[in-house]
């Protein structure tokens, strides 16, 4: 058995991952793990920019900010962590600039902002300016800036490391396991601290935003140890994916003038959101596309719409939306200057995960009780900061924000700290895992039922939802379960063997699909992302409260915890 | 449509020398060659290996030999190619298994640059100021995903693998032309030697299989400039 030893380790090197080593590595021996190369993680594909309320170019306040992602959210957000995240996004912001991040810039050399979905001013009035971007590339210029940074304090790596246990000694959280995927080998890392940042799970679905390998390990692997998830019903879908394939295209090309169209023409958002119209909060118009499309108003009665650049100017389009444009020239064949583009709403975000108090460090119980040692971040964590639907650009201020705090965090628990002796062999669990799916003769194989359990998924539980679509789904999930018991698998090497990974994920993916699917059927309101057709109507009487997901054997047990309200009491959510 | 894929194959736990292999399989025209690589993986042959993440070409993943020149496998449509697809890892690396090589050499010419903003002023309170015009001299070389397909069509990096590299340059450059930058001074340094900068002999393959479209030689020869300058 192999084992290295670190005061903590760092799970996934995105934003959130990369900020928190940055910060953590400061006073404390730190190795950041990630089953990809840093450079490759999914932080890098973010677009449209970060929002902080810097008022460069208008009138700007972080409470604003902060009222706008909890209405964004649906009144399903904790407010006080809000509250942390809009005021220090001001800081973190800086602090990127600081780091060297490229921003683009106003005519008098600020960071450049503009307009972005369900960010106001003055408590809903109108559109403000707060996306902090650099031209259509945000996710990228920050991946970068926090790796060069990493490289510039010496941080240490292991790339290619797939995680896929944690280790827990009597309620202690001692380190994890991991396959190199190089050779296949098991390593223990013994560490007094673990930071999951491990990003999302998209994978579920098939269309989706998210890249190949978002399938969210980090949450599955926490649930598997008893750890609870939370609020796994809320999944954003992004209104504008490239038809069939669905790559996002940013929102942005909306705040810098986008128009969605049907069929006929028409501005349909008009009808949806007054006041915000194209600029209303992702769910809102992911629900309006649908609906025109159910409605017949599809183009040429298909499943998509328009989204409109051509009346804004080339140069616009050039010099602002370069990377959407090049998306759009490559996969179909359009220059978004002449023709309208055709969109889908592509699954994009958890809103829900891994439980967090706004210190990054994991709570597992109704009354936030802190598990000593165990952190997480980003999209795989839920502080919650986005509650029922997230505003765009809050994911890069969520990671950049609660990275930070979490690094900070643990390199002050493992200053004083004890490290936990190991489990008796801690990587017996990972080996049989590994040894099961060597020893199958069984006929199914890992692409067959991911393949059905994305498009199941897409059918029955992604924008719009039912007792009955959802109560199929888990039957077939309990199919899908079966099936993966017989998985084969051809490659019997040890050396980067992409199949075992594979069937990992898809281990995940059939975990998390179950969480979301039960907690969906369990919230009989509709809130944020999560829209009941047979339960329309918001509940705060009964539902404004967080779900808890256990893993209860082969079943999900719910519990629910009160959400934190400070500052704007629910109102009815309109635009 | 039926597509055929014809794939460089070498696996160290079996093979002693890399091999073709051919496939066929049903796809979308406007389907990604990577698209086709997964469904090989997943329908035909479960041990064919490959990095791969984003599929949209931001991640610098999935580079490789795609009928004889380098693409990102994500970006090319199969629609647009001859048949069969010719399929093989970038050249100048040892291959690992299969399309995956070995990239630390790659990055190891990354750091060397020192690629990140050197700064010896305190910075200020707010955002440091930058002009439009600034901001705009050192866009084209921040769009770098560092998939290497640039550096693995050099021929003065196949004849040499000492030469630090187009990939590694081109982040040199996002920062020596960056004016908030203080450390311009010792990135030339390290780049102002025979298998540095002066080892370009402007033969524009890198430009042209640049996934992301940056003027890669141009980048350099700005380079060579300042060096011959003596100044930025």
């Amino acid at each position: 058995m192999a084992v290295h030893e670190f005061d903590g380790i760092i799970i996934g090197a995105g934003g959130a991952g990369l900020m928190a080593a940055l910060q953590a590595s400061k006073s404390a021996k730190i190795a950041v793990l990630s089953k990809l190369y840093p450079t490759r993680s999914h932080t890098g594909t973010a677009q449209g920019g970060i929002g902080a309320a810097l008022g460069n170019l208008e009138e700007d306040h972080w409470e604003w900010h902060m009222f706008d992602t909890i209405k964004g959210g649906d009144y399903l957000v904790d407010q006080d962590a809000a509250e942390i995240m809009c005021r220090e996004a001001v800081d973190t912001v800086y602090e990127l600039e600081h780091m060297g991040l490229p921003f683009s810039r106003t005519p008098d050399g600020k960071i450049a902002q503009r307009p972005f979905g369900g960010h106001t001013r003055e408590f809903g009035k109108a559109p403000v300016q707060r996306s902090c971007y650099a031209a259509d590339r945000t996710g990228h210029m920050i991946l970068q800036t926090l790796y060069q940074q990493c490289i510039k304090q010496g941080v240490t790596f292991f790339n290619e490391f797939h995680v896929v246990d944690l280790l827990v000694q009597d309620g202690v959280v001692c380190g994890a396991v991991a396959i190199e995927i190089a050779t296949g080998e098991l390593y223990t890392f013994h560490a007094k601290a673990v930071l999951f940042a491990t990003g999302g799970s998209g994978r579920m679905y098939k269309i989706t935003s998210n890249a190949l390998t978002l399938t969210g390990d980090g949450m599955a692997v926490v649930y598997r140890r008893g750890i609870p998830l939370e609020d796994m019903e809320f999944f954003q879908f992004h209104p504008t994916g490239i038809y069939k394939m669905g790559i996002l295209i940013t929102e942005a090309a909306r705040g810098e003038g986008g128009i969605l169209r049907n069929n006929s023409g028409e501005r349909f958002m008009e009808r949806y959101a007054a006041t915000l119209k194209d600029l209303a909060p992702r769910d809102m118009v992911s629900r309006a596309i649908y609906k025109e499309i159910r409605e017949g108003r599809g183009i040429g009665g298909k499943d998509y719409v328009h989204l409109d650049l051509t009346h804004l100017d080339s140069k616009v389009i050039h010099a602002k939306l370069p990377d959407i444009t090049d998306f759009v020239e490559t996969y179909m064949g359009i220059d978004p200057v002449k023709s309208p583009i055709p969109i889908q709403p592509t699954a994009h975000y958890a809103m829900g995960g891994i439980p967090t108090n706004s210190d990054a460090e994991v709570v597992i119980d109704e009354k936030n009780t802190a598990m000593p040692g165990l952190y997480a971040a980003g999209e795989c964590a839920c502080v919650s900061v986005h509650g029922a639907n997230r505003l765009g650009t809050n994911s890069l201020v969520d990671i950049i924000v609660f990275g930070r705090r979490g690094g900070k965090a643990l390199g002050r628990f493992v200053q004083q700290a004890p490290l936990q002796p190991l489990p008796p062999d801690s990587e017996k669990a990972t080996r049989d895992r590994i040894e099961r799916l060597f020893e199958s003769r069984g006929s199914e194989s890992v692409a067959r039922i991911r393949e059905k359990l994305q498009a199941e998924m897409m059918d029955k539980a992604s924008v719009f939802r039912t007792e009955g679509e959802l109560k199929k789904m888990l039957d077939i999930l309990r199919g899908l379960r079966q099936r993966y018991s017989n998985v084969c698998l051809q490659d019997r090497g040890r050396k980067f063997n992409m199949e075992l990974l594979e069937a990992f994920e898809l281990d995940h993916l059939l975990e998390l699909s179950q969480v979301t699917v039960t907690s969906a059927m369990a919230r009989q309101e509709s809130r944020g992302a999560h829209a009941r057709e047979d339960f329309p109507k918001r509940d705060d009487a009964k539902w404004l409260k967080h779900t808890l997901a256990y893993r209860d054997e082969e079943l999900v047990s719910l519990k629910y915890k009160p959400v934190s309200i400070t500052k704007f009491q629910p109102q009815e959510r309109k635009y | 449509m039926e597509v055929s894929f014809k794939i460089l194959r070498f696996d160290p736990q079996r093979d002693a020398r890399a091999h073709w292999e051919e496939y066929e399989v049903e796809l979308e025209p406007t389907d990604r060659v990577l698209d086709g690589l997964e469904e090989i993986k997943g329908r035909l042959d479960g041990t064919l290996a490959l990095r791969r993440s984003c599929a949209h070409g931001i991640c610098g993943s999935d580079a490789m030999l795609i009928n004889g020149r380098n693409r990102l496998a994500c970006k090319v449509l199969v629609k647009n190619l001859k048949q069969p697809i010719t399929i093989e890892p970038m050249r100048g690396f040892n291959v690992l298994k299969d399309l995956i090589v070995d990239m630390e050499p790659f990055f190891a010419k990354y750091r060397s640059v020192q690629p990140y903003l050197i700064e010896k002023d305190a910075p200020p309170e707010k955002e440091r100021l930058q002009s439009q015009a600034q901001r705009e001299r050192f866009d084209d070389t921040t769009k770098c995903i560092l998939c290497g397909a640039c550096t693995t069509s050099c021929p003065s990096f196949w004849s040499n693998p000492d030469y630090v590299g187009p990939a590694a340059i081109v982040q040199a450059h996002r920062f020596i032309f960056d004016s908030r930058d203080q450390g311009k001074e010792e990135r030339l340094k390290v780049l102002n030697h025979g298998d540095g900068v002066w080892r370009c002999r402007t033969v524009f393959n890198c430009v042209e299989a640049c996934p992301r479209g940056i003027n890669v030689t141009r980048a350099i020869g700005e380079i060579k400039q300042a060096l011959a300058r003596g100044k930025v």
